[in-house]
This record gives C-alpha cells, structure tokens and sequence, in this order.
C-alpha cells in the first residue's frame, strides 16, 4: 500500500483564514464604537467642562452650534432613570407573573399560544409602541384616569408603560426558563408534603430561580435605559429634575434623538454632545449587562 | 460454542501469527490528559483476516481501535506512546497525514449514522472529498452497494433520504460508504450492537464476505460474535493501578479465535469467555 | 435544561376540595390564581389594544386610496402624503444589509464553532460578542454616523445605513447560526472524517447544509427585528424628506419607521392617521417576513 503523505491544502487554509477575519471582525466592531464614542467625546469634554458635565443640572444646548450652552447630564440620567424605573416597576410583576403562570399553571396548549404572544410583543416595533404610548395611553387612559390639567400631553408615565410593555416579554421569557430549570424533585418533595400549588410557586420555586429572574431584570433595565423611539415620541423632550411621573421629561436617548434631527454640523459642541451622551449610554448599559451575564452564570452552574 | 462447532468452521486453516501483517504495535500506551486509558499493548493484525477485540467495558478497546485510523486525534489531550505501525509505516510519523490515514482505513460506528442526504450521495461523499475520479459514480455506487450487500434493496431509490432505512440498513449502508473509498482496512466498533439480531446475521455474512478484499478489526460485547466470525481474537481487561482508583486497560491475550475460547492460556481469559465475569 | 412533562402535571388533585386546605388557604389560593391570569391577560390584552389602535387609527387612511398612499411621496398635506420612498428605502436596506450581515456572521459562527481552539482568544471574541447583542441600537447609530457617514465619507446614504444596520444585526445571526451549527450532531462529523474528509469539506459538505434551515430562519427575524429600527437611520441622518428613489449604493435614502416617528411627532390629526396607516404597513412586512421563517423552519429542520 502507499505511503501517507500530507497532502498541501492551502485552499482550505485561506477560507479558514477568512472564517477567522470573520469571527475577528466583531473585536473591530467593538473597538469602533469605543473609538468613536471616546475621540468625540473627549472633544467634547475639552470644549465643556467634565465636572459641569456630570454634576450640573441643566441641559440646554442652546441654539446653533450649541457654544455656551450648558450640559449638565443629570437631567437626562433623571429622565432616564424614571423611565428604567417605571417600567420595570410595570414589567416586573407582569413578567413574573406570567412566566410562573407559563412554569406552574399553563396547560401546553395554552403555553402554546401565550408564548408566541409574548414574541409578538416583543417584535413590535418601538416606533409603533410609542404612537400607542401617545395616541391612547395617554388621552385614553392616563388622562381620563388622572385628569387633564395633572398630565401632559408628553410624559413620562406614558412612556414607562410603553417601555414597560417591550420588557415585559423579556422578564417573562427569561424568568420561566429559570423556573422551569428547577428540578421537578423539588417541587415533588413539597407536594408530598401537602402543599398546595401556590405555596410551591411561591416557596419553593420563585426562590429557587431567584438569580434567573433577577438577572432578567437587570437586563430588561438595561433595554429600558437603551431605549429610544418609544421614549422620544411619548415622554417629551424636556430635561428637567423632577419625580413627577406626568410631566414631559428627556431621556439620554431622547436627547440624542433630538440633537441629530436639529442642526448639528460636525465638530460643533453640539455635534461632541452627542458622542459624550453615548458614551454614558455605552457605560451604564454595558455595565448591566455584564452583572447580569455573570448572575445566569452563576446560577446555571447551580443546576447543571 | 462447542468444539466440534469450532472444528467445523475449518478454524485450523488461520496461521498461527499474522502471515502478512497490516498493523503492529509495539508497546503502546494511550492516556487521555493524565487519564493512562491503555498500557503495553504488543499485536499484529493479520491481512485479510477478522480481528476481533472483546472484553469487559471500559478496557480500552474502542480507544485502541481507535488509534489505528488516527480518529483519536480529535480528542483534546489523547496521547499516543508506542509505536504503530501500518505496513512497516509509523502511523503517527511527522510526515503522515491523519485525512489520508482515514482514506485508508475506515470506520463502521456503534449506531449507524448516515448523512441526511440521499442514498446515493451518502455513498458518493467519500469518493468526491478524497478525490476520487471515478469514470463512472453511478457505477462505484452500484459497486459498493453490492459490496455491502444492500443494492437490491435500495437500487430503486437511490434518491430517497437515508434517514428513511431501517436501522440495519443503515448500517449497510455505513459500510457500501465506508468501501466507495477503497480503504484497505475497515475498523469497526461494535457495529451491531443497536441492531435486531436478524440484520446483525446478515451483517455478519456480510462481514465474511468483506474479509475477502479488506483487513477488518472489530470490537465487539457479543463474545458469541466474536467466536462465529473472527479468525483471531484480543482480549483486554482493565486492572487498577496500586494506589490509584482509575483502572487501566490491557491485553490479556491474543490468539486464534479457536484457541482463546477452547483452550485460553490466561485464567482471566477463561474466566470471561466461559461467562463466569463480565 | 427543562423537563418535558408541565410542572402543573405534578399537582396532586385532592381527594375532597377542603380536605386538606382551611377555607382561608382555599381563598388565598385562588385570589392567587385570579392574580396569575390578571397579570399574564395584562399583556396579552396590552398587545391586542395596540394592535387595535393602530388599525382602528390607520384603516380607514390605508383602504381609501391604498395604491397612492403606497406609491406617493411625502407631501406637507397629509392626504397627499404617501410612503413611497420610505417603503422602497426600507426593502433596499434590508437586502443589502443581509448581504453584509449574512455572510460574515455565518462565517464567524463556523470559525467559533468548528475551527476555533479553546483558548483565551476564543473566549474574548465569544464574550465581545454577547456584549455588543445588549448595546442599545442608538450607539449603533452613533458608530454608523461617525465611523460610516463621516469618517469613511459615506454620508447619510443606502451604503451608511446597510452597514450600521448589518453591523447591529450581526451579534444576533451569529448566535443564532452557532445554534444552527451546534444542533448537527457529533456522529455526523465522525462519519465523514472517518472518510478521509478534512475538517472543511465536513463542514461545507455535511454541516453547513443541515445547518442551514435554522440558520435562515434566525436571519429572517433579525432582518424583521433590523427593519423595524429607527435609532439607527436616524441617527446617521437619513432623510425623511425625499422624493426619489436610489439609483446608487450613495444615494440618501429614506425609511419606513423613520417616516412613521415623522408623522407620528406631527400634531396634525391627519398625520397621525397617516402614521397607523404607514404601521399597519410595516407591521405586514414584519409579519409576513416572520411567517416565511416559521415556515423555513418547520419544513426544513431535519428531525434526527
């Protein structure tokens, strides 16, 4: 029989070459956008103070090239902030509640159609839920309800239930995974004991998948906080300290949303602004998103 | 099987060793990190015979068979020591190149694992990866479809998915694209044991015919089916080092067929094949 | 990870209601139950109030004259304006962003998953990936808009857009590829290297192709999740106003929900109805685009 002998494949090892260049690319995608934040916001900060940046209170860029206007972010992190609040504070127990109704209760038929429901839902896209957020959450139910002279026309309860409606299949989605990972010897072992079906939702299974759920929040926050149609179209675009949820306020998004629909020619203050607002969008978000990443490690380690 | 079982099958007619052999291993060990899965194994495997490699599990025989067509290399951190050779060739040379290896020497799997393509294609693939020119891929199908006895069975629907044959046929199915390549060798690990027993004779049959164009080396549970078919049998065991928990496996024995289940030379040999372990 | 059988398989019926449970258990139990399918209809009706606000707004402004609102330009006049452009932008966009994104990202998933050894390198690029798949979309805009738009001088164009949209897009095909890759099992691959095929050929003539129906389908919906994004085209700038249609990869173009936040932040009444008729439009596309990907999906994944 012959001899085997390596056969030169240097075919193979160029479009390996190019899979790799590929796979790399990612790292370029990466490295763009914390150059591109970085390099302008750094012009930014040259033109305009740091310290003024993230303690002041007033954000108004002022007209044209947005020179002597003052930029303090902490309205547009308040704005932010209500929003992220908000709409976990309607997101969350929806979410929870419909993923332990999906885990424990739903026949499959019915998990059958809720769950394509919530993947609807959650494809909607922003655009069309902050018309909604404007058309009838706020005319039809938030004005009616609270009264016309209490809320704006822009608010940001408006856009918080919108905002909440986008996580909530998230919350849900991922927090029934959690609970349905824990393992059925005990939810068993509290049945045995007498307990009924709400005793074991509530004390044997939600602790259980504890770290799942809470890490699906932490994401859903960070969507929130990233999110920017919604909020722009329903919630205002006043920057303003306040806490009162039927007032117009400003998010960062909405602020940058705002800034590239108005004039803002390259290299002006104005145009610096905008890559300085993304740069702390950049860091909070990313921020969350690595807590969260490491919670679902963690707590797949536990069952796996 | 009894005596006169054994001397009706004419075993007398296999040599005592290996007249012309295709493998020799000399001393090899293969560990997987620090996991020493195999130790000492010396044996040539004879050409167009039947080898077989039987014993408990967990004594390295599908790792040793494994060896021999290089698919351990896919294995982060497996280890081979030794020598091997394939026709005086070291096997594991700097020179030799695994793929070509596998040309040579081919592999029937545990659970029959035909690609999701037609039957045709399944056939056609290891032709067209390695090269081959044939002036007539109809034809060297056809070919390896008789060669694995399933052409009558499958000569009209040679486009139909392969997923859609039974178990057995699938696995001769394994074998028609194992031979479509001309290997020299055909390794096979416990080819039969997720099939029925009808189709497992027929692949023994089969098998029969087989050893007349190539050298096949197969592990096998079923000593039965080791007895009926092979011309010369391996035995490994596996023993645990002093003062280590993980066993190890070994070659215990190695003989004709006839002599290792007549008259085994090992205690731990007669031990297995009169049923009294493992 | 989750079991097959319904965890509310395993709930014991009792033998006599009250047997076991003291009337105040048997309440809470209930209101408990009540407050399950109270928070689960929340979203399913939050959904179908949307769905019904927008076609109730939209309907009658789409089916008076649907073949010139889809083939009118803007107009200042909301009973003349048409989406046009932004419809025609739209479908441009998402074919020449699958083209950039379909590519590389199923290129990079078969380096990850085939060729890739398990060292440090891999597990950056593995984890540079998850981060970018929760960056919000408006950085992606603001990346397109200072790398894309300015600084390679692509400006706010079809090429601009495609490129920041692909660039998004790309996290999600890859994760949604590697799983593709990941479902074809192991004996498939030893089957064909014990062959003599190399690891390429395994990977093109055998992986690949029983890869690729889950593959397209994840394609299809991030594309369907990419062209319902506004954050993105708006950022980089790309017009709302305009009345023709791209001959060239540096043509400005416009898009569907860029159009629909126009509209929908104008106050006249008119415009608003215009918005719901442009949504009901892109909510079709969606639709349609996601039930193509079911359809790939159910008829094309092989069962093994």
């Amino acid at each position: 029989m012959s001899i085997a002998r390596r056969r030169s494949r240097t075919g193979e090892r160029v479009i390996i070459g190019g899979l790799f260049a590929c796979a790399v690319l990612s790292i370029a995608v990466t490295v763009g956008i914390v150059a591109v934040l970085v390099v302008d916001a750094v012009e930014f900060f040259r033109e305009s103070s740091l310290v003024e940046f993230l303690t002041g209170t007033v954000w108004a860029p002022g007209q044209g090239s947005g020179e002597g206007g003052q930029y303090g972010v902490l309205p547009l992190i308040n704005g932010t902030l209500m929003i992220g609040v908000g709409a976990t504070v309607v997101g969350l127990p929806l979410g929870v509640l419909t993923a332990i109704y999906l885990s424990e209760y739903a026949s499959p038929r019915v998990r059958g159609l809720l769950k394509p429901t919530l993947e609807i839902l959650a494809g909607i896209p922003t655009v069309i839920v902050g018309y909604f957020a404007l058309q009838f959450v706020t005319p039809s139910l938030l004005r009616p309800i609270f009264g016309e002279d209490r809320v704006f026309i822009f608010n940001a309860a408006a856009g918080a239930i919108a905002v909440g409606l986008m996580i909530l299949p998230i919350i849900a989605s991922i927090s029934e995974d959690a609970m349905r990972s824990v393992p059925a010897s005990l939810r068993e072992a509290a049945y045995g004991l007498g307990s009924t079906k709400r005793q074991v939702s509530l004390r044997v299974v939600v602790p259980a998948a504890l770290s799942g759920i809470a890490a699906s929040v932490i994401l859903a926050f960070s969507r929130a906080v990233g999110e920017t149609m919604a909020v722009t179209i329903a919630a205002g675009n006043s920057p303003k300290m306040t806490l009162d949820f039927f007032t117009s306020i400003q998010t960062l998004t909405a602020s940058i949303a705002q800034t590239v629909s108005g004039e803002a020619s390259a290299g002006t203050v104005r145009y610096n602004a905008l890559f300085a607002l993304g740069l702390t969008l950049f860091v909070i978000t990313l921020a969350m998103n690595l807590v969260s990443a490491r919670i679902v490690r963690r707590f797949r380690q536990v069952y796996s | 099987m009894t005596q006169a079982q054994i001397e009706a099958k004419g075993r007398d007619a296999v040599p005592e060793a290996p007249a012309d052999p295709v493998f020799r291993l000399d001393d090899v060990h293969v560990s997987y990190g620090r996991f020493l899965a195999l130790r000492g194994v010396d044996l040539e495997i004879g050409r167009n015979e039947i080898t077989a490699f039987i014993g408990p599990s967990g004594c390295g025989k599908s790792t040793l068979i494994r060896c021999l067509n290089r698919m351990n290399d896919l294995i982060p951190g497996a280890k081979v020591e030794g020598r091997i050779t394939y026709h005086g060739q070291d096997l594991y040379g700097d020179d030799v190149d695994p793929v070509e290896v596998r040309r040579r020497i081919g592999m029937v799997f545990q659970k029959p694992n035909p690609f999701p393509k037609s039957i045709f294609d399944n056939v056609a693939f290891g032709p067209k990866v390695v090269g081959m020119r044939p002036g007539s891929m109809d034809e060297l199908v056809e070919r390896s479809l008789r060669g694995a006895a399933l052409w009558d069975e499958v000569k009209d629907k040679l486009k139909q998915n392969a997923l859609s044959l039974s178990g057995g046929q699938q696995q001769r199915l394994c074998i028609a694209r194992a031979i479509a390549v001309s290997p020299d060798v055909i390794l096979m690990d416990e080819p039969c044991s997720a099939l029925d027993p009808v189709s497992t004779g027929r692949i023994e049959e089969l098998m029969e015919q087989l050893k007349l164009d190539y050298t096949i080396v197969i592990v096998t549970h079923n000593m039965q089916q080791a007895g009926r078919i092979s011309d010369r049998t391996a035995f490994f065991t596996a023993e645990a080092a002093e003062g280590s928990g993980d066993r190890t496996g070994l070659l215990v024995e190695y003989d004709r067929t006839d002599t290792v289940f007549t008259q085994p030379a090992d205690p731990r040999t007669e031990a297995y094949v009169t049923g009294r372990f493992g | 990870m989750t079991t097959s059988a319904s965890a509310a398989d395993l709930a014991p019926s009792s033998l006599r209601r009250g047997a076991t449970r003291s009337g105040a258990r048997i309440l809470v139990d209930a209101a408990f139950s009540a407050l399950l399918f109270v928070g689960t209809i929340v979203g399913v009706v939050a959904l179908a109030t949307l769905l019904w606000t927008i076609v109730d707004d939209g309907w009658a402004r789409l089916v008076a004259d649907p073949a010139a609102f889809l083939t009118s330009y803007v107009s200042r006049l909301p009973a003349r304006a048409g989406i046009k452009a932004a419809l025609a932008g739209s479908a441009y966009l998402m074919v020449l962003t699958a083209l950039f994104c379909f590519p590389v990202g199923v290129g990079a998933a078969i380096y990850l998953e085939e060729f890739a050894p398990r060292n440090r390198v891999t597990n950056f690029v593995e984890s540079n990936i998850s981060n970018l798949a929760g960056v919000p979309s408006v950085v992606y805009g603001l990346l397109g808009l200072g790398i894309f738009a300015r600084f390679l001088r692509m400006g706010p164009s079809l090429l601009a857009g495609a490129l920041t949209l692909a660039v998004m897009s790309l996290p999600v095909i890859i994760v949604a590829a590697r799983e593709a890759i990941r479902a074809v099992p192991e004996s498939i691959r030893l089957g064909a290297y014990a062959l003599g095929a190399t690891r390429w050929q395994t990977v093109r003539r055998q992986v690949l192709p029983a890869a690729m129906p889950g593959t397209l389908t994840g394609t299809i919906l991030a594309l369907s999740r990419a062209i319902g994004e506004t954050a993105p085209l708006l950022v980089i700038g790309l017009p709302i106003v305009i009345f023709s249609l791209p001959n060239d990869l540096r043509d400005p173009v416009s898009a569907l929900p860029l159009l629909i936040f126009d509209w929908t932040s104008r106050p006249q009444p008119a415009f608003a109805q215009a918005a719901a008729a442009a949504s009901i439009v892109l909510l079709a596309l969606l639709l349609a685009m996601n039930a193509v990907a079911i359809y790939l999906r159910n008829r094309y994944t092989i069962r093994w």
